[in-house]
């Protein structure tokens, strides 16, 4: 599809590939999740072992590695689930309302 | 924490298969799982998905959240497409008509679409013995419907197909077993898993891609909008469940059990049970029911592995 | 030209599959589709067709295994009757909207309740909105021809859909006749390789099976419905070739002495063959009578019904199943709604005959053809149907 698309409603039948088919692999990655949270996770540096744990444990693959080697939240996605706070070895993390 | 390594995730493959922007619940460690066994099997693999929370999730056309080849047709028969898939390619790799380039032929499905509406198909498949990997993602009820109950639903549990109430203690039935049930179909590597163990659980499911003939991978995946408790807890409470017994973990290759998991001393069941909502009607009597069944069950499999 | 044999059109048919050179066979075993499952079987046992056999477990995985195994890039056919049919109800439709080309020879059977072995079309009518394409066979011969033909219009890739090829249960299954094999370089300048429009590849990963949210559903179904429309040109197209292959010139309607013919009788399948006989007794007492014989179903070949029935009077359409409560036979209604507003409109009279196998015979047809005078000295409604034959 040449056309960038935000919606399924942005599509004629004509646009449609055979059978329906998706030929545009990950393409669901436009979609942000980020909007749904109500809290974030806050990471304190000074604390961070970078051992990874919030990585692994993020259902969202919302958590990634930063220059300085640190793991950071991409908020595009995040949706607050608090997992990688709960689970974090060193408790360097806290969710803190979205609105701060 | 106990046995986690911790510096173990900085080793593993950084490349996720599985996308974000996915419509999962927050928190949702069945989705977690998916992650994983995406990550454990990399890209050379096609992937046939029964209809579920995972499906919906990740397919609202015109998108889709796979980096991999996916298929998906209706509920009950994940594992009767695959098998088509699977057998579609030998042929077509035996007639010269495609290079050989051992790809992993992975069937996924919820608890329902596995222990229940699907049960036929996985038998069928299993019997025949193509060559793959089936990954049952047990959040024990019909999620996606909303919440109701499967055969995978724990003794007790409240879902909306089986509440609780004044002439009801939720669930009936104990939770049907369905890593035994596979071992019965005499295939050659069947476990258990749950994300809160993720390299155990990527372990297992690279063993079982490795594995010719089919494989069996069943999954607890924590559902904390179902099992109603928070979702940051998702991956402590999975961890409960292996801590306490109730979902031990373990494998079976070519018949022979192995615990995967042991722990000197099994954590009281009722640690695992009252953070959850859907046991919050529980009472000591049921509690104690459900710890004496538990514990007999996990002897049971201990035995197992000892023959 | 091929060798011409007697045999049972069943092993025919399988044969003719094994020609075709196909790489998944994936089918339940169902009275009266046995014989073709149980020579498939035995020719993929003997090493002369390579492909895989799968024995699934019932006829839902049949056909969810067939679009697994198309959905990779195989050949792939199945076949079934009746209640295997209704067990793969789902997938067929599923299978239909992601234009996967199986191909599928169902036998035609009676539906349960009450369970019967016996021929009828009731099964087949009960997919009628399935989406797949769907032809009518009358002879050995027909069956298969159309084996072949059924493979080059699925797998072309201006059509890409599933292609049903209907062949009565019994009265075809089980007899033997004279039958021309291809040759097989008959076959291989007919038949071209699958190569798919879309296939599941690691190396170009796509999607197949999304949910359709309302804002998308409407255009999905536009565009399946009018890739059937417009797989009829390559549907023509696969008939002439074929015609210039073998000899024989198929036609989506065909015709039996409709010339000068006020009155014609309107089948599907094998019926055909027996109302000719009947067609040609009311000739020979000088009565007008004639026969158009429906081929294709599914995409409907309005224009050249309408072109075959366009001097005649009335037609008379025998059903081979009953839409209860509505308006009789499934044949008919459509018969009937492809001459609305026509500018001549035929009366239409409607019979429901030989269910389940019923033996319905050339006088039969004669009888059959003096009921519909009488019928339409009258008014003729949607809703008068007969049950020929019915033991009142």
């Amino acid at each position: 599809m040449a056309k960038p698309i935000k919606s399924e409603t942005d599509l004629n039948w004509k646009d449609l590939e055979v059978g329906c088919v998706v030929s545009d692999a990950g393409s669901a990655s436009q979609y942000k999740t980020g909007d749904w949270r109500s809290m974030r996770p806050v990471v304190d540096k000074s604390k961070c072992i970078r051992c990874g744990v919030c990585y692994i444990f993020c259902p969202d693959m919302a958590i990634g590695k930063t220059a300085e080697d640190y793991f950071e939240a991409d908020l595009y996605y995040c949706k607050g689930c608090g997992i990688c706070a709960q689970e974090c070895f060193t408790g360097c993390i806290s969710m803190v309302p979205e609105e701060e | 924490m106990e046995t986690l390594n911790v510096y173990a995730t900085r080793l593993i493959e950084k490349k996720d298969y599985f996308t974000p922007g996915h419509r999962a619940c927050q928190g949702c460690a069945e989705a977690l799982a998916v992650r994983l066994v995406a990550k454990a099997l990399g890209n050379n693999v096609i992937v046939g998905s029964a209809t579920g929370c995972m499906e919906i999730i990740s397919s609202p056309l015109p998108f889709t959240n796979w980096k991999v080849p996916w298929l998906h047709v209706a509920f009950e028969n994940a594992a009767a497409v695959l098998s088509g898939a699977e057998a579609g390619y030998r042929a077509l790799v035996r007639k010269g008509k495609r290079p050989e380039k051992g790809t992993v032929f992975l069937a996924m499905g919820g608890d329902g679409a596995t222990t229940d509406i699907g049960f036929q198909a996985l038998s069928g498949a299993l019997e025949r013995g193509h060559n793959f990997l089936y990954v049952c993602y047990d959040n024990e009820a019909y999620m996606n419907t909303g919440i109701q109950r499967s055969s995978s639903t724990p003794f007790g549990a409240s879902t909306t197909t089986s509440p609780s109430g004044k002439f009801s203690p939720g669930q009936r039935t104990w939770k049907k077993n369905m890593a035994e049930i596979v071992v019965a179909h005499d295939v050659p590597y069947v476990a258990t898993a749950c994300a809160s163990y993720p390299f155990d659980l990527m372990e297992k499911v690279q063993k079982a891609a490795r594995t010719p003939g089919p494989a069996y991978v069943h999954i607890l995946s924590v559902c904390p909008t179902g099992w109603r408790m928070p979702p940051n807890k998702a991956i402590w409470i999975g961890r409960l469940a292996v801590e306490t017994g109730v979902f031990p973990l373990f494998e079976v290759v070519d018949g022979k059990y192995r615990m995967t998991h042991e722990t000197a001393e099994l954590k009281p069941v009722e640690e695992y049970l009252r953070p959850q909502g859907r046991f919050r009607h529980l009472t000591a009597e049921m509690i104690a029911h459900i710890q004496k069944r538990v514990a007999a069950e996990y002897d049971k499999l201990v035995a197992k592995t000892r023959l | 030209m091929g060798k011409r044999v007697g045999v049972e059109v069943s092993i025919a048919a399988a044969d003719a599959v094994g020609m075709a050179n196909v790489d998944v066979v994936a089918a339940y075993p169902i009275t009266p589709q046995t014989h073709i499952v149980e020579h498939l079987s035995e020719l993929v046992a003997n090493g002369e067709l390579d492909a895989e056999f799968i024995p699934v477990e019932s006829e839902h995985s049949a056909m969810s295994v067939c679009c697994g195994s198309s959905a990779i890039g195989a050949r792939t056919f199945t076949c079934t009757s009746s209640q295997g049919l209704a067990l793969m109800n789902e997938i067929v439709f599923i299978a239909a909207s992601l234009r996967l080309p199986i191909v599928m020879i169902l036998a035609n059977r009676s539906l349960s309740g009450p369970l019967s072995i016996w021929n009828d079309h009731t099964d087949v009518m009960s997919v009628r909105d399935c989406g797949w394409i769907q032809v009518f066979t009358e002879t050995g011969q027909d069956v298969f021809d159309h084996v072949m033909w059924a493979f080059r219009v699925a797998e072309d890739p201006q059509v890409s859909l599933p292609v049903i090829v209907n062949m009565d249960g019994f009265i075809l299954t089980h007899v033997i006749e004279p039958i021309e094999f291809w040759e097989p370089d008959m076959v291989r300048k007919y038949l071209p390789d699958f190569k798919p429009v879309n296939v599941l590849d690691p190396d170009k990963p796509t999607t197949v099976g999304g949910f359709g949210m309302p804002g998308i559903y409407t255009e999905a179904k536009m565009a399946q419905n009018e890739a059937l429309i417009q797989s009829k040109s390559h549907i023509l197209k696969a008939w002439q070739e074929l015609g210039e292959v073998t000899g024989r010139h198929y036609q989506p309607v065909e015709t039996y002495r409709t010339e000068g013919a006020e009155t014609v009788f309107l089948t599907m399948g094998s019926t055909g063959d027996t109302v000719a006989m009947a067609v040609d007794e009311l000739r020979s007492q000088g009565r007008p009578a004639g026969l158009i014989k429906l081929r294709l179903w599914r995409p409907f070949p309005f224009d050249e019904l309408r072109r075959a029935a366009k001097d005649v009077k009335r037609i008379i359409v025998i059903d081979r199943a009953v839409s209860y409560g509505g308006p009789g036979g499934p044949v008919a209604s459509e018969i009937r709604s492809a001459f609305y507003g026509e500018k001549k409109m035929p009366a239409v009279t409607n019979f429901i005959c030989g269910l389940a196998g019923r033996d319905v015979t050339p006088d039969d047809y004669i009888a059959i053809y003096a009921k519909s005078e009488e019928m339409v000295t009258g008014r003729v409604r949607q809703e008068d149907y007969v049950f020929y034959g019915v033991r009142e």
